[in-house]
């Protein structure tokens, strides 16, 4: 073990790599392979009243198509278990959202099959906005629920509310109290090789999906809830991914691919070009953070009070993991005595939103230090200074009460500061992690 | 419309059987099984698919395939020798120049094209020359590294 420690080492596939020898799922080929493409909702909002396939059907070179009757077990999956794989009930809830697959052989006989199904969809109005749908009266996204706010807590319970302290209190010993909006946007992950697998029965009869997951044993455990197969008929392959950054820890073509080769035998592809996947996948969701922090004229933080507001688009995704995230972590790396942090979940029709690099721990992040900025400059004291004062120290406790261990803002800021050449006063250089006394 | 094309590939003579609409991302990944060059963006953005064109660095994506008729093409495959890695390669390891890999080949076919016409290229001429092959891993500064590393180890 030890000849490793403190090395360089080479990746384990470089090698592979350099000389072009890798193979992903997009480069792997199989004898009598078909291609598979997604008829998706042209609307934001609404309902399906007719699907015809016969004027598709008739195209040279089409096998067929696979809908939500096809699908064997359950049709949804996820970590919250809420996404659909093929629109289940007639309703579509976002542009984009799969309502049937074909099987072709080749990719423009499968596009030019999908412009041939007639489709009669009754539009209906769609919500974009977080706010508008929480208003009382919105536009239900999902028909069957009470409001557009996803319940984290069964039966009823929409927030998620973190506490540490009495928050008012802190608020009233401060000299001042600082307040803000922050707002992050929709971002794609953008690997560069797009979604795809490969699917096929083995010599045994066994399913084979070449994946590009990212969280292969979970989703393994999801395709057979959705195949209603048992692990051992599924043999699931993965390994070689060309970047996912968050966005592969979602299903996007395995579940398709495998009810397609259920259904007609075929191998087949199912992948995704660059403007489906940009189009289709799940994104890092938006987010609105509002910040309230109380301060003492000698820059020790007295309270936060934060409020988080996360568009999860028109499924769950991953999101309501995320935002427990963001909610712990948005106070930042900083010891506030007294803190509530209230958050929520809502639904739009905006594509899904799902996890991404640092889950959403980012999002509030980003909030939480473009305020300390404010706060700093409200107090008209240096920003690197307020942060050092505040900056957790071994012992100090987060919002659940978890304790900090190990902590290290502080070293990270000096070393940040050396290497953007800035010289930070002996003050604050003499201050470590180890304990506020020390400093 | 099918037509037979006929292009030297890695060195060796090779014929595919295209159709116009064929680029020489599809000849070379669906017909021929040389699948080094990425289907990044087909659209000319990303860069994954860059190929060598009578020693030029080209997005085969947007190279019609008829249009390399009697010509040389060089992949990734066709970089080392006998199984031995070329310094480039070679660097591109040692310096972490890959994480998933997937836009390697690329950078390798480009980087080989720079440094071919460029031996001493300086860091904001490898920024430029390499500016047209996106890596969303973010190994930009390590690519930089081993490009810089072998140019001065080929003196
Ligand atoms: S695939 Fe050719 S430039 Fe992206
Ligand atoms: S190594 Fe992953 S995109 Fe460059």
């Amino acid at each position: 073990m030890n000849q490793y420690i403190g090395k360089a080492m080479p990746r384990y596939d470089a090698q592979g790599q350099v000389s072009g020898k890798v193979r992903y799922v997009d480069d792997i080929k199989v004898p009598g392979m078909k291609c598979v493409k997604v008829l998706r909702s042209p609307v934001h909002k609404g309902v399906i009243r007719g699907l015809d396939f016969s004027k598709a059907m008739a195209v040279p070179g089409v096998v067929g198509f696979v809908t939500a009757q096809d699908i064997p077990g359950k049709n949804a999956y996820g970590r919250f278990q809420d996404m659909p794989v093929l629109a289940p009930d007639n309703r579509v809830r976002y542009r984009g959202e799969p309502i049937a697959a074909v099987v072709a052989v080749d990719q423009d006989t499968a596009l030019e099959a999908l412009s041939l199904v007639e489709m009669d969809i009754e539009e209906q109005t769609p919500v974009f906005d977080m706010f508008e749908a929480m208003k009382p009266g919105a536009p239900l996204v999902r028909h069957d629920s009470k409001s557009n706010l996803w319940v984290h807590y069964p039966p009823d319970i929409t927030e998620v509310t973190m506490v540490k302290g009495q928050v008012d209190q802190g608020m009233a010993q401060a000299d001042q109290v600082i307040e803000g909006r922050y707002s992050t946007g929709v971002q794609d992950h953008v690997p560069m090789e797009s979604n795809v697998s490969v699917a096929y029965r083995d010599e045994m009869g066994r399913l084979v999906i070449h994946t590009v997951s990212q969280t292969i044993y979970a989703h393994l455990g999801m395709l057979c809830a959705i195949l209603a197969m048992p692990m051992s008929q599924i043999r699931y392959i993965g390994g070689q991914v060309g970047g996912a950054f968050g966005g592969k820890n979602d299903i996007h073509t395995d579940h398709i691919a495998a009810l397609a080769v259920l259904k007609f035998g075929y191998p087949v592809k199912y992948r995704l070009t660059r403007e489906e996947d940009l189009q289709f996948t799940t994104k890092r969701g938006a987010f609105v953070l509002d910040f309230k922090t109380g301060v003492k004229k000698d820059g020790r933080l007295t309270a936060c009070r934060i409020d988080i507001w996360h568009d999860t688009g028109a499924y769950a995704g991953m999101s309501p993991y995320g935002l427990e995230k963001c909610a712990m972590f948005a106070p930042g790396p900083y010891d506030f005595p007294h803190i509530k942090v209230t958050a929520r979940t809502i639904f739009t029709n905006r594509p899904i939103s799902s996890s991404m690099r640092g889950f959403s721990v980012i999002n509030g992040q980003v909030a939480s230090e473009i305020h300390m900025n404010r706060v700093a400059e409200a107090l008209g004291m240096d920003p690197w200074e307020l942060r050092f004062v505040n900056a957790w120290r071994d012992g100090d406790h987060g919002v659940t009460g978890y304790k900090v261990r190990g902590a290290g803002a502080l070293e990270a800021m000096k070393k940040a500061a050396e290497l953007a050449g800035i010289k930070l006063p002996e003050k604050l250089m003499s201050m470590s992690s180890r304990g506020r006394q020390a400093s | 419309m099918t037509h037979i094309l006929s292009f030297t590939l890695n060195g060796a003579p090779v014929q595919a059987l295209v159709k116009t609409s064929d680029s020489l991302l599809d000849v070379l990944r669906e017909k021929l099984d040389v699948t080094s060059p990425k289907r990044g963006c087909d659209s000319g953005d990303c860069g994954a698919c860059t190929v060598m064109l009578e020693g030029k660095a080209v997005r085969a994506c947007l190279t019609c395939a008829l249009t390399v008729e009697g010509k040389q093409v060089v992949t990734v495959e066709g970089l080392s020798h006998n199984g031995k890695l070329q310094p480039l390669q070679e660097a591109f390891v040692s310096h972490g120049g890959s994480q998933c890999g997937f836009c390697t080949s690329g950078m390798l076919v480009s980087a080989t094209a720079l440094l071919a016409k460029n031996p001493h290229p300086q860091r904001h001429e490898i920024a430029q020359e390499m500016s047209g092959n996106l890596c969303r891993c973010g190994c930009y500064e390590e690519i930089t590294q081993a490009i810089l590393d072998t140019a001065r180890k080929g003196d």
